[in-house]
C-alpha cells in the first residue's frame, strides 16, 4: 500500500494543494486571493516537474498494474505540467484586467491537471476513465468560467455536451472490450488481443478511440473544437491548445500499445484514417477563418493529425516522433498564444486577423517573432516546426504508410497559405487602425522565447530528441 | 581554417543578426548604418570566399573543405565543395553586395530590406556547400522565407499576389522532394551526400495499381526531386510563377532570383538527380530534353509579346535555363560543362539586366517598354552597358553568353539531333527579342516629355556594373577559368553515371534472357 502510494505521491500533492486551497479561500478573501493563489499553483506545478523529470527512474506499478510510473508517463507529465504552468503564468494579467480571475481557476485547472496526470499513467480502463472525467469536468467549467458572456457559456455547454457523448462512446467501448477480454487491465487486454483479436473486442477498440479522438479534436469528432477555442476566454483557450492535447494523445499512444499492441495492423488503419482527414480538413477549414482563435482551433485540429501519424506508424520511432511533435507543437502555440492574449485595442481584446495590418511598422521585435513562429507552425524549414514534421513523416515512412507521408506533405501547403495570410496582414498591409499591444512583460518574453527556441532549437532540440527516445523506449516493447 | 565554409556561410547572418539586434531607428543616419554593415558583410564574405577558389584543388574530384558535426536524428552538419558547386558558391559572393549596392535607394523600412537580403545569403550559399540530404534541404526552403517578405514587402503592386504565388508554388513542389528523401533515408540508412552517391538505389521495375513503373524506386524518387527543382528552375510548363515574381520583385530581388535561386534548381539536378537516379534520369532524358526545347522556343515567343521590361527578361530567363537543363540532360563533357558554363554566366547577363531596368526604373518608376525611347540621346554610358549585356544575352561570340549555349547545342547534337535542331532556332529568337527591346528602349528619337530630363548612370551605377562587364569578357575570351575547375568533377560525374546506366542495362539483359 505505501509503495503503492509513494508511485502516485506527486499526484496526490497536487490532489491535497487543490482541496486545501479550496478550503483556505472559502474561508478568507476569494477574489483577492486568486493571483496569489495562481503564482502558487504555477510554482508548483514547475517544482513538481523538476521532481519528476530528475529524481524519476525505471519502471514502477502500482495497485496491480491499474497505475504505471516510466519513462512514457514522466515524459508526459513534464510536459503538462509545464504547459499548464506556463499558460496560467500567461494568462493571469489578462484575466485579471477583465476580472474573471477568480479563484476557482487555478483550482481547476490544478486539478484537470491531477485528471491528465492520472491519463498518461493509466494501466486500465476504470483508471483511465477516472482521469479523462476528472480532467474534462474540471475543463468544462473553466470553459464557461465567464458566467455572464453567452459565447462563454455556449462553449462551456458545447464542449460539455460533446464531451458527454464522447465519455458514452469510450465507455460503451471499454465496456466491450471488458465483456471480450474478461478485463480491464491493459495487460490483460493485450493477453487477450495477441495476433488475432476476436471481433467483439475490436469494435470495443473502435469506440475507445472514437472517445479518444474526441479529446483530441480529431476529424470527424471535431466539431467542438472552434466554437470551444472562439468562446473561451483566450487565457482558457491556451489551455485547451496545450496540456490537455498532450495527454489525450499521450494517453491514446497507451492505449494502443499497452492494451492492443498485438493488433497493431487493426487500429494503425483507423488511426492513419483519422490522420488524413485531420490534415486535410484542418488546413481547408481553416483558409476561410478571418478570427485568429477559429483559426488556432483548425491548426490544432491539423497538428494532431500530424501527431497521429507518427503514433498511426505502430513503432518505438513513431511514439519518439508522436512524443517530439507534441513538445514542439506546445512550444509553438504558447508562444502564439502570448501573442494572441497581447492582441487588444482600447484594452479589449482584439481577435480578427485584419486588425493585424501594419502590426510590424508599430512592433517590429513582436512581429518578427510571431512570423518566425507562422512559419514553424507552417513546417517551412529551417525552423523546429519543420523538424517535428521530418519526424512524423520518416515515421509514417518506415511504418509503411508512404501514402500517409505524400498526403501530409501535401496538406501541409495547404496549410501554409493561411499562416502566411497572417503574414501578410502583419507585414504587407499598408493602411489601416493599428492595434494596440498589451504591455505585459510576461506575454512578452513568453514569445520570444517560444521564437527563439523555434529558431535555435534546431541545434539540438535541448536534448529533448533523447529524452523521447528513451520514454518512446519504455511504452513500445 | 577547418571550418572556411561555415564561416563563409554564416557571416551574413551574423551581420544580419547584429542588424537586427542592435540597429534602432528609421532616420537617415540608422538607414546608412544598415546599408553599410550590409555591404561590409557582403564585401567579406566575397574577400573571405576567394580562400575557397585559392585553395581549390580542381583535379581532386572528391568533396574539399569536408566539415562533419553530429546533429539530430542520425543528421550530420556537413558540409563541402567539390567541382561543381565551388563556382556557384562563387557567383553567389560575388553577386550579392552587387545587389546591396544596387539597393541604395531604397527608403523604406531598409533595416529589414537588409537583414532579408543578408538570411538570403546565407541560406543561399548554405545549399551549395550542403553536403547532407536534410541539410540541404534545409538551406534549399528557407531562401523561401526571405524571398516570400522581399516580394511582399517592396515589391510592386501585384506584390501580394506574386508573394504568395512564389511561395505555394515553389513549396508544393519541395515537399514532395522532402517524402523521397525520407525515403532514401530509409532506404540508404543514412543522409550524406557523399554517401548517397555511392549508394544504388533499386530500379527493377514493379507496378503500381497496376500501372508499370519502369525503373523502380529511382524512377519515383526522381519524379519527387524533379518536382521540385524543375519548378526551381523553372521549366516549362511550370514556369508560371517566375515572370510574376520577377516583376514585382524589388531591383535587387529579381538579381538575386535570377542569378542565384534559378541556379539551386539546376544544382539539385546536377548533385542530386542524375548521379543519385541515373537509371530514372535514362528513362526520362527524352522527356527532358523536350520539355527544355519547347522551354526555349516557346518562352521566347512570349518575351517578343512582352511590353513590361522585366516580364521579357523573366521570359528569357526560363528559355537561358532551358539550355541549361538540356546540356545537363545531355549527360556528356561539352553538355555538361555548357550547362554549368551557362548558368554562371547567366548569373552575370540576367543579373545585369534586371540591373539595367532597374537603373531606368529608379528614374521613370515604370517599366512598360512603350514610356521609353531615345534614351541614347541623354544617357550614352547607359546605351553602352545595356548594348553590351543585350549582346551577351543573344549569345555575341566574345561575351560569356557564347559559349554556353554553344557547348549545350554542340553536347545535345551527339544525343538528339532533333532536340538541337529546335534549341538551335532560339539563338535567333533571342537576338530577336532582346535587339527588338534595346531599339524600342534606347534607339529612336527623344520625344517623351518625361525623358528629357533623365540623368545618365552616376559613379555608383557604373561601379556596380564594372565587374559584372569584366567577369561576361573574361569568361567570354578564356572559358577554361570555368571548364578547368569543373572539368574533372563533370568527368567523374559522367563515368559514374554511366557505368550505372550500363549496370542496370546488362542486368535487365540477363533478366529479359532468363525470362
Amino acid at each position: 500500500m505505501q509503495a503503492d502510494l509513494s508511485v502516485i505521491l506527486p499526484e496526490i500533492v497536487i490532489s491535497v494543494f487543490a482541496v486545501s486551497a479550496l478550503l483556505a479561500v472559502a474561508y478568507s478573501g476569494k477574489d483577492k486571493m486568486a493571483a496569489m493563489l495562481l503564482w502558487l499553483t504555477a510554482a508548483l506545478f514547475s517544482l513538481l516537474a523538476l521532481w519528476i523529470g530528475m529524481t524519476g527512474s525505471g519502471t514502477q506499478t502500482a495497485f496491480g498494474g491499474m497505475f504505471n510510473d516510466d519513462g512514457f508517463s514522466r515524459f508526459a507529465k513534464v510536459a503538462i505540467l509545464l504547459s499548464a504552468a506556463a499558460v496560467l503564468v500567461l494568462g493571469q494579467d489578462y484575466m485579471s484586467r477583465r476580472g474573471i480571475l477568480r479563484f476557482e481557476y487555478p483550482v481547476l485547472i490544478a486539478l484537470a491537471v491531477v485528471g491528465m496526470m492520472v491519463m498518461v499513467s493509466a494501466g486500465d480502463l476504470m483508471v483511465l476513465y477516472m482521469g479523462i472525467e476528472l480532467q474534462s469536468l474540471s475543463l468544462y467549467i473553466v470553459a464557461s468560467l465567464r458566467r455572464d458572456s453567452a459565447k462563454s457559456t455556449e462553449a462551456g455547454l458545447k464542449y460539455f455536451v460533446l464531451g458527454a457523448l464522447s465519455s458514452g462512446l469510450l465507455l460503451y467501448g471499454a465496456s466491450l472490450t471488458y465483456g471480450y477480454a474478461g478485463t480491464t487491465l491493459f495487460s490483460g487486454i493485450l493477453a487477450a488481443a495477441d495476433g488475432q483479436a476476436p471481433v467483439g473486442l475490436l469494435i470495443g477498440l473502435v469506440f475507445v478511440i472514437s472517445g479518444l479522438a474526441f479529446k483530441i479534436s480529431a476529424v470527424p469528432f471535431h466539431m467542438w473544437t472552434p466554437d470551444v477555442y472562439e468562446g473561451a476566454p483566450t487565457p482558457i483557450t491556451a489551455i485547451f491548445a496545450t496540456a490537455p492535447k498532450m495527454a489525450a494523445i499521450a494517453l491514446f499512444a497507451r492505449v494502443v500499445h499497452d492494451a492492443f499492441g498485438g493488433v497493431v495492423g487493426d487500429w494503425q488503419q483507423v488511426l492513419a484514417a483519422l490522420s488524413l482527414l485531420s490534415m486535410f480538413l484542418g488546413a481547408v477549414a481553416a483558409i476561410g477563418q478571418t478570427d485568429i482563435k477559429r483559426l488556432m482551433a483548425y491548426s490544432s485540429i491539423a497538428h494532431m493529425g500530424y501527431a497521429l501519424m507518427g503514433l498511426a506508424a505502430g513503432t518505438v520511432f513513431g511514439v519518439q516522433a508522436m512524443l517530439i511533435y507534441m513538445a514542439i507543437y506546445v512550444t509553438m502555440n504558447l508562444g502564439t498564444f502570448a501573442f494572441i492574449l497581447s492582441m487588444e485595442r482600447d484594452g479589449q481584446p482584439v481577435t480578427d486577423i485584419r486588425s493585424l495590418n501594419l502590426y510590424s511598422k508599430v512592433q517590429p521585435g513582436r512581429a518578427l517573432a510571431m512570423l518566425i513562429l507562422l512559419f514553424s507552425l507552417a513546417g517551412v524549414p529551417p525552423l523546429l516546426g519543420f523538424f517535428g514534421k521530418f519526424y512524423v513523416l520518416r515515421a509514417a515512412y518506415e511504418g509503411g504508410l508512404a501514402w500517409l507521408a505524400i498526403a501530409g506533405v501535401v496538406a501541409s501547403v495547404i496549410g501554409a497559405f493561411y499562416y502566411l495570410r497572417i503574414v501578410f496582414y502583419m507585414y504587407f498591409g499598408e493602411e489601416g487602425e493599428t492595434l494596440e499591444t498589451g504591455s505585459s512583460p510576461v506575454q512578452w518574453a513568453f514569445l520570444m522565447a517560444s521564437a527563439a527556441i523555434m529558431l535555435f532549437g534546431i541545434i539540438n532540440m535541448f536534448g529533448v530528441e533523447t529524452m523521447a527516445q528513451a520514454a518512446a523506449a519504455t511504452l513500445v516493447q | 581554417m577547418d571550418n572556411l565554409l561555415s564561416i563563409v556561410t554564416f557571416i551574413p547572418a551574423v551581420a544580419a543578426l547584429i542588424l537586427a539586434i542592435f540597429l534602432r531607428g528609421e532616420d537617415e543616419a540608422a538607414q546608412r548604418n544598415a546599408k553599410w554593415v550590409a555591404l561590409i558583410a557582403t564585401v567579406l564574405t566575397f574577400v573571405v570566399s576567394l580562400f575557397i577558389l585559392f585553395e581549390f584543388d580542381p583535379a581532386n574530384t572528391d568533396f574539399q573543405f569536408v566539415e562533419e558535426r553530429e546533429w539530430l536524428l542520425g543528421l550530420k552538419y556537413r558540409m563541402g565543395v567539390d567541382g561543381i558547386s565551388v563556382l556557384f558558391v562563387m557567383l553567389t559572393t560575388f553577386i550579392m553586395p552587387l545587389t546591396i549596392a544596387a539597393s541604395w535607394n531604397v527608403t523604406r523600412r531598409v533595416k529589414e530590406y537588409m537583414v532579408a537580403f543578408l538570411l538570403l545569403e546565407t541560406l543561399m550559399l548554405g545549399v551549395f556547400m550542403a553536403l547532407d540530404l536534410v541539410l540541404f534541404y534545409l538551406f534549399f526552403e528557407g531562401g523561401l522565407i526571405p524571398m516570400f517578405l522581399i516580394i511582399g514587402i517592396w515589391g510592386g503592386k501585384e506584390r501580394i499576389y506574386a508573394s504568395f504565388k512564389f511561395f505555394l508554388f515553389t513549396f508544393l513542389g519541395s515537399v514532395l522532394m522532402l517524402v523521397a528523401m525520407v525515403a532514401m533515408f530509409a532506404d540508404a540508412g543514412t543522409t550524406d551526400i557523399a554517401a548517397l552517391l555511392k549508394h544504388e538505389f533499386a530500379s527493377d521495375s514493379f507496378s503500381i495499381l497496376g500501372l508499370p513503373v519502369v525503373g523502380g524506386m529511382q524512377t519515383l524518387m526522381f519524379l519527387a526531386f524533379f518536382a521540385s527543382f524543375a519548378v526551381k528552375i523553372p521549366m516549362w510548363p511550370v514556369h508560371t510563377w517566375l515572370p510574376d515574381a520577377h516583376v514585382q520583385a524589388p531591383t535587387a530581388g529579381s538579381v538575386v532570383l535570377a542569378s542565384i535561386m534559378l541556379k539551386m534548381g539546376a544544382y539539385g539536378l546536377l548533385r542530386f538527380s542524375l548521379p543519385m537516379f541515373p537509371v530514372a534520369s535514362e528513362v526520362f532524358t527524352p522527356l527532358v530534353l523536350w520539355m527544355s526545347a519547347i522551354a526555349i522556343v516557346y518562352t521566347s515567343l512570349v518575351a517578343l509579346a512582352q511590353e513590361d521590361m522585366k516580364k521579357l527578361i523573366a521570359y528569357s530567363s526560363v528559355a537561358h535555363m532551358g539550355y541549361v537543363t538540356m546540356g545537363i540532360f545531355a549527360a556528356n563533357q561539352q553538355g555538361l560543362d555548357g550547362a554549368i558554363f551557362q548558368m554562371v554566366s547567366h548569373g552575370f547577363v540576367a543579373g545585369a539586366l534586371f540591373l539595367c531596368v532597374g537603373v531606368i526604373y529608379d528614374r521613370m518608376h515604370t517599366r512598360e517598354i512603350d514610356a521609353y525611347g531615345g534614351l541614347v540621346n541623354r544617357m550614352p554610358a547607359y546605351a553602352l552597358i545595356f548594348m553590351f549585356f543585350t549582346m551577351a544575352n543573344v549569345g555575341l561570340p566574345g561575351t560569356s553568353g557564347f559559349v554556353g549555349e554553344f557547348l549545350t547545342l554542340v553536347g545535345i547534337f551527339q544525343v538528339n539531333t532533333w532536340v538541337a535542331a529546335v534549341a538551335a532556332t532560339g539563338v535567333i529568337l533571342s537576338a530577336s527579342y532582346a535587339l527588338w527591346l534595346y531599339r524600342r528602349v534606347v534607339f529612336g528619337d527623344l520625344i517623351k516629355e518625361s525623358l528629357k530630363t533623365i540623368t545618365d548612370m552616376n559613379r555608383r551605377e557604373r561601379a556596380i556594373f564594372a565587374p559584372l562587364v569584366v567577369m561576361t569578357l573574361l569568361l567570354g575570351v578564356y572559358p577554361r577559368l570555368v571548364t578547368d575547375v569543373t572539368g574533372p568533377s563533370v568527368e567523374a560525374l559522367i563515368a559514374k553515371v554511366e557505368l550505372a546506366q550500363s549496370v542496370a542495362q546488362a542486368a535487365h539483359q540477363v533478366a529479359e534472357t532468363t525470362h
